[in-house]
């Protein structure tokens, strides 16, 4: 049984109808699903295949047949950024879930032990922090070759810490309440009470956290892939498509734009998912704006 | 004071020794024979053992890494397998692109970011407040090498008033050297301004909630006042923390954003240098990198103490 007895219990309608209020939430979730809905549907239906080359339609500019123009193999634009939302948006969740994973357990068992082993893990967290995150990754993508896999080790890596960190804070803020005295006094091992009673009590901060790296994942993803070291061709990638539109700026600035769009309106919407989120849950922000 | 700063200092050293070991123990297990790559794969087993011996990769482990250490100590980085230089003339020869670069970025992020803070924090909830978030929301959206190659269309593709990309180095002057800087800054600059004005708006306003503005606007002093000597001065802290943070983001940016404009400077270097497996060149680079971003987080510690008396008297 677990004890959220000082939580103010909120009935999941209301919640809701208080999320829908909130004009980030509301936007960054629409945002959201439709970047999602799109990289679902490219499973099933595309508007042109984007393994097909037709050179004849080469480099053509936003028509009625090809909304977003074709890239200089004659693929369509729309077709392959499309695709390229499976990618990003794969590589950043799994690497989400990896910093989650890894260290939200480490935070909370740092938080709950305090002393050497709390010291120990966050000088570990600063050493890592140390490293300029795209140097690491660029180097760890070197190592183990270039790939999607690799990438999403790379970028997941680099969530760990920053989970740890929020996991920790969130935990030493809960653990000096009476509840967790009272399942002290139960007679509750401090493994249980992580468990049972302080993780559901930092979930929001995880899952706001949880947006923001899912955002910067995309945006770490696109440079790893723009520097050649992210999913490899034939598989489309945003950050590939503009390495490729680079060199082609002067006769077809639309293989730059659109891939590049796709990338601000998929990181916009989950900041401001994660901004709604904040707002909705976290009564001091709310008093705050 | 004297016991914050000195420990501040030792956690300072403790990770950068800790980085060293990482690096070298990164590189060590990087898959790739130095010296069968720059012999060529027709070299004779005899003669890859031979240069193996002349780089020193035979020693033992531990030696090999004092005396690495050593030689980043005495500014002795070694010779690039690659370039056939010492390591130190390439890293200064590119630090004369990167430094700069990284700078003009950093003061421009911060010149617009902290008046752009302070107009929404004190117009909050108001019609310039929300623009100016807006458009801070969307500036932390956009990936700065796309921005970078917006900024290319626009201005040297389009108008022509920039090179839209190369270096001419410092020696052609310093007007042509800045202007072929000036994009690869400002495409670095704004989506980190974008974040620091966000950072300065919540903490000013965290800030104009406390009951000694409310007492500094009762004994009559102007509302701008207020702002810049009160408000603005408590607030640093999120602001300095977020700043030195960004410095380790604008030096990994600076490998992305001098790849886009074909800059020669130090993220250039270490890009290539990976992708060649000079390893030697990664090393002290990315030890270089490490510790100015050792360096700058220590530099934000030591800052505290001079915006918050607070912190000087507490022991």
């Amino acid at each position: 049984m677990t004890l959220h007895i000082d939580i103010p219990e909120e009935k999941f309608g209301s919640i809701l109808a208080k999320a829908f209020r909130n004009t980030a939430f509301v936007a960054g979730f629409f945002i959201t699903l439709l970047i999602l809905a799109m990289a679902i549907v490219s499973y099933a239906w595309t508007p042109y295949d984007v393994t097909k080359l037709v050179i004849a339609d080469k480099t053509q500019a936003p028509s009625l047949a090809h909304w977003f123009g074709t890239d200089h193999f004659g693929r369509d634009i729309l077709s392959m950024v499309m695709v390229g939302a499976r990618n990003s948006i794969a590589v950043a969740l799994v690497a989400v879930g990896i910093g989650m994973g890894i260290g939200v357990p480490l935070g909370a068992f740092a938080a709950a032990r305090g002393g050497l082993v709390d010291e120990a893990l966050m000088r570990l967290n600063d050493l890592v922090f140390a490293f300029p995150a795209l140097l690491s990754a660029i180097m760890i993508t070197a190592i183990f070759g270039p790939g999607a896999v690799n990438a999403i080790i790379a970028i997941g890596i680099f969530n760990i810490p920053v989970f740890a960190r929020v996991a920790r804070a969130g935990a030493l803020a809960i653990w000096p309440r009476e509840f967790i005295l009272a399942a002290r006094a139960a007679g509750k091992s401090s493994t249980q009470i992580s468990i049972e009673h302080v993780l559901p009590n930092i979930a929001t901060l995880l899952l706001v956290q949880g947006t923001i790296q899912f955002a910067l994942g995309i945006l770490a993803e696109a440079g790893l892939s723009y520097l050649g070291l992210g999913a490899q061709p034939p598989m489309p990638s945003w950050g590939r498509m503009l390495f490729d539109a680079q060199t082609r700026m002067v006769v077809a600035p639309w293989m730059a734009i659109f891939p590049g769009m796709a990338i601000v309106v998929t990181v916009l919407g989950l900041n401001l998912l994660g901004d709604g989120i904040a707002d909705i849950l976290d009564p001091k922000s709310r008093r705050q704006r | 004071m004297t016991a914050y700063l000195l420990k501040r200092l030792a956690i300072a050293v403790a990770t950068l020794v800790l980085a060293s070991m990482v690096v070298f123990a990164v590189l060590e297990i990087l898959p790739g024979d130095p010296a069968r790559l720059m012999l060529g794969m027709n070299a004779s087993a005899d003669q890859v053992e031979l240069l193996r011996n002349q780089l020193g990769l035979n020693a033992p482990l531990p030696w090999r890494y004092l005396h690495w250490t050593g030689g980043l100590l005495s500014l002795d980085f070694g010779r690039s397998y690659t370039y056939s230089v010492p390591v130190i003339d390439l890293v200064r020869e590119r630090l004369a692109v990167s430094l700069p670069l990284a700078l003009i970025a950093l003061a421009l992020s911060t010149v617009i970011a902290i008046p752009v803070g302070l107009y929404s924090a004190s117009r909050r909830g108001r019609a310039g407040d929300t623009v100016a978030m807006g458009a801070a929301q969307l500036g932390v959206a956009v990936p700065n090498f796309w921005f970078a190659l917006m900024l290319i269309y626009v201005f040297a593709v389009w108008l022509r008033l920039v090179p839209a990309g190369g270096f001419p180095g410092w020696s052609a002057g310093v007007w042509p050297a800045l202007k072929s800087l000036l994009l690869p800054a400002v495409a670095l600059a704004l989506p980190q301004a974008a974040i620091l004005a966000r950072v300065t708006r919540s903490a000013l306003i965290e800030v104009l909630n406390e009951d000694y503005i409310r007492t500094a606007r009762a004994k009559g002093l102007p509302y701008r006042a207020v702002l810049w000597r009160h408000a603005l001065r408590n607030a640093m802290i999120p602001v300095l923390t977020i700043l030195g943070l960004q410095f380790a983001f604008l030096l990994a940016g600076t490998i992305i954003i001098e790849n886009v404009f074909y800059l020669p400077g130090l993220g250039r270097l270490v890009f290539q240098a990976i992708t060649q497996r000079d390893l030697i060149v990664v090393e002290s680079v990315v030890m270089l990198l490490v510790a100015a971003v050792i360096a700058v987080n220590l530099l934000v510690d030591l800052s505290y103490a001079v915006v918050d008396p607070r912190l000087r008297s507490r022991q």
